[in-house]
């Protein structure tokens, strides 16, 4: 069951109009690739997906699942949004809620185990080999942990486990952590287990596995289990994780590798013509999908299918998602722009200092100017660090032809 | 659906050289993420031909694969459909195709069960874009019995190499001389051919009675006066890709913006199968000028004015000049290509060097390879 509903509100105009999961990572990828990737490899036939937040895209995206060979005629891949009921409706309020609400959906399939996955994270991982660790514990509930440093182990959900695994106690954002092995979220139930854990709590508001479902199963005795993840993990919730993970995957070998022929990540994309580089370009360590033509300097980036760079541009340290087209001689640094947006001529983005942003200092504040999807910035106009635009923008918005640092420009009807 | 597609794919060409060791010209890379015959059958579905089969038989096996579903190229399952047919031993006829009109002929029952009045018959290699309704209207108005696509060509020599036509005024085929020696015409036909379903079931019948075998010279040249055989002249891009230099040219013809505008960015789009490979990379040191890069690549080295087709893995301080590099391949550190085409999934050990001095030079190292 894959988590996919939440909105992301930390990656700002990236999400105002798209859920999370649906958010493009490394060119040509979305983030819900990654845990629907990880799904079939691990020979996970049979998916539910649960959306509520602006699904859209999401739907669009998965279809019926061929990409990920999920187009079954028994299983395959279900999007489960939030439905009206005739006894109570309600949106879902909280991870266990969702899960709760599709209690009957599971149960069409008579499953022995579920597996309990939230759609916005980067990484690869069998999860048949959690599951037989699940299975050889006997566990009821298996929940995926990774070490991380001590001295960050206060930001997350602990899991103290003993010398077998089994846990013996949680701590949520502890000041004083007493192991250093963080919950990723990741969950193996046993449906029995699950099921009543669901029914017992149903009333509780909000109802989140972390907060309340694992809990209970803990408090009631159920054998619960710690199962150690040791690769690249990366919850890209907000701008700053997002623009680091994505720049990592330009390394020259990069932790996370998305070449190996081993574990592929499938994607629905729809760009076949291939690239096209110029005379001109000059490209250094980035990552280019297709479809793309490109006539400026590209350094350190990462672009997506079909982007077009005009000549004598430079872009710099940026994220370019699909379908942008950039024009000529623009100077682009440490920016994400969203998609089929388009930047006029000889713009500059990300000079001047990085004064933190005056609407949402903790969402835009790691000196990248950020341009939500179908939004224009016509030419000539310079923009700022810790910047968020997002719509049609015409050159009368920018006083002096200029939007200092810190500053945010949403037209009318988008949102911030 | 008015039109039921017949794909001649299955012949080979010996001015392919090696390149045809490994696969059908049909099947022959293009374009960076594309096969040849991606081009016709893309046509074909953008023009709502539902309903296609492929005739192959040379060295059919990747073509075959690649044809493994309708759904690449949005044919239905339920309403048409992609078909492959090869030769296959039957009860009455134990023979390989012995020329393209017994091609046909073999496989009558396909075209006898089908209930579109018209065929559009194509081949699998050669490149362009068309919407076949616009011939097939031609076709009907002008009552013709077979209508041939053809294109005027630059040069005379240029036009040897193919079937030459004239024409009168009412655009009827007057002469039509297959491979020539010495070409008097510059038009030539493009292998595309409309003709009504029930007339080529009768003419093909009539071939096989006669024991004759080929398409062009047992049907169009002899029934030439016999039939209202009508030419339709094309202007747009179109390029067979039977010979080496022709194959090369081709592709290098993709470097210009108005070829890949004209076939990328103009609807309807071409379609192919989809491989699901990672963007492509470009690491310290990647230089790359005037080329194409395909999915899946990783480049460490020099590319210039080339062609870089999927999973290309150039390593550090390589030099890639005029130069088309197939599927897969591993080219060592240090090594310099120039003027070839490099056979897909071969392996160059490092520092090797290979130029095209007289022409272009075609590649096949077979080295092994370690996984990376």
């Amino acid at each position: 069951m894959l988590l996919a509903g939440g909105q992301g509100s930390r990656l700002g105009v990236l999400t105002s109009k798209v859920a999370k999961p649906a958010v493009a990572f490394g060119g040509k990828y979305r983030i819900i690739d990654f845990p629907l990737s990880n799904c079939i490899n691990s020979g996970i036939d049979t998916v539910g997906v649960l959306t509520q937040y602006q699904p859209l895209r999401l739907n669009t995206h998965i279809g019926i699942g061929i990409p990920w060979d999920l187009d079954r005629s028994f299983g395959g891949v279900s999007i489960l949004p939030p439905y009206e009921k005739s006894g109570s409706s309600e949106w879902y309020t909280g991870t266990a809620n969702a899960i709760y609400q599709n209690l009957d959906y599971m149960e069409t399939f008579h499953p022995d185990y579920v597996l309990i996955l939230s759609g916005d994270h980067i990484y690869k991982m069998d999860y048949e080999v959690m599951l037989e660790y699940h299975k050889a514990n006997h566990a009821d509930v298996t929940i995926a942990a990774m070490p991380v440093p001590m001295e960050e182990a206060s930001r997350f959900g602990i899991v103290v486990a003993d010398e077998d695994g089994q846990i013996t106690e949680f701590q949520e954002k502890p000041p004083q952590p007493k192991s250093n092995l963080a919950s990723m979220g990741i969950y193996i139930f046993n449906w029995s287990v699950l099921k009543e854990s669901l029914i017992m709590l149903k009333a509780v508001h909000g109802c989140d596995f972390g907060k309340h479902i694992i809990p209970y199963c803990h408090g009631k005795g159920n054998k619960l289990f710690a199962y150690e993840y040791n690769g690249y993990w990366k919850d890209v919730g907000t701008l700053s994780s997002y623009w680091e993970a994505n720049m990592e995957l330009i390394d020259i070998i990069p932790e996370f590798n998305l070449y190996e022929e081993f574990w592929k990540i499938y994607t629905n994309s729809d760009t076949l013509p291939p690239q096209y580089i110029s005379s001109e370009s000059v490209i250094e360590k980035s990552i280019i999908s297709n479809g793309c033509e490109i006539y400026g300097e590209v350094r350190n980036c990462v672009i997506g299918a079909g982007v077009i760079i005009g000549k004598g541009s430079v872009v710099r340290d940026s994220i370019i998602m699909q379908d942008v087209t950039i024009g000529d001689g623009c100077v682009i640094d440490k920016a994400i722009i969203a998609e089929s947006t388009q930047i006029g001529c000889r713009c500059t983005l990300g000079i001047g200092s990085e004064a933190p942003n005056k609407l949402k200092p903790s969402i835009y504040s790691f000196g990248l100017v950020t341009i939500g999807e179908n939004s224009r910035i016509p030419d000539g106009i310079q923009i700022g660090k810790n910047t968020a635009i997002s719509g049609v923008t015409v050159k009368e918005d920018y006083p002096n032809g200029l939007l200092e640092s810190g500053e945010t420009l949403i037209k009318a009807g988008e949102h911030a | 659906m008015r039109a039921v597609g017949l794909i001649l794919a299955g012949g080979n060409s010996h001015r392919m050289r090696e390149l045809t060791r490994k696969r059908a010209v049909a099947a022959m890379p293009l374009a960076g993420s594309y096969r040849a015959i991606d081009f016709v059958l893309s046509n074909m579905s953008n023009s709502h031909v539902q309903k296609v089969a492929v005739l192959t038989q040379y060295n059919a096996r990747s073509l075959n694969e690649h044809l493994n579903s309708s759904k690449w190229w949005n044919f239905g399952r339920k309403q048409g459909g992609l078909y492959v047919f090869t030769p296959t031993i039957t009860m009455d006829n134990g023979y390989w195709y012995r020329g393209t009109a017994d091609a046909i002929f073999q496989n009558l029952d396909f075209l006898r069960k089908c209930h579109e009045p018209y065929v559009i018959i194509a081949s699998g290699d050669a490149v362009y874009k068309m919407d076949y309704n616009k011939i097939l209207e031609y076709h009907i108005a002008k009552k013709s019995d077979i209508t041939v696509v053809c294109k005027e060509l630059d040069s005379f020599e240029e036009a040897s190499r193919f079937g030459t036509i004239k024409m009168n005024d009412s655009m009827r085929i007057e002469k039509f001389e297959e491979k020539p020696m010495v070409a008097t015409s510059n038009i030539i036909s493009t292998g595309i051919y409309v003709i009504r379903r029930r007339l080529l079931i009768d003419l093909i019948e009539h071939c096989a009675e006669e024991g004759r075998h080929n398409f062009v010279t047992d049907i169009l040249i002899r029934y030439k006066n016999l039939k209202k055989i009508y030419g339709y002249k094309i202007k747009d891009y179109w390029s067979n890709i039977s010979t080496v230099e022709a194959y090369y040219q081709t592709n290098m013809d993709f470097l210009k913006p108005e070829v890949r505008n004209y076939f990328f960015k103009e609807l309807p789009e071409i379609y192919s199968k989809v491989s699901d490979l990672p963007p492509a990379k470009y690491n310290p040191g990647a230089v790359v000028k005037n080329s194409i890069v395909a999915s899946g690549s990783i480049i460490n080295g020099t590319v210039e004015n080339s062609i870089l087709f999927k999973k290309t893995f150039v390593g550090n301080n390589c030099v890639i000049k005029n130069s088309i590099i197939l599927n897969d391949v591993y080219l060592g550190d240090n090594t310099y290509i120039e003027n070839c085409i490099v056979e897909s999934r071969d392996t160059i050990r490092a520092n090797t060097r290979h130029v095209g001095e007289n022409g272009i030079k075609v590649v096949v190292e077979r080295n092994e390879r370690y996984a990376l």
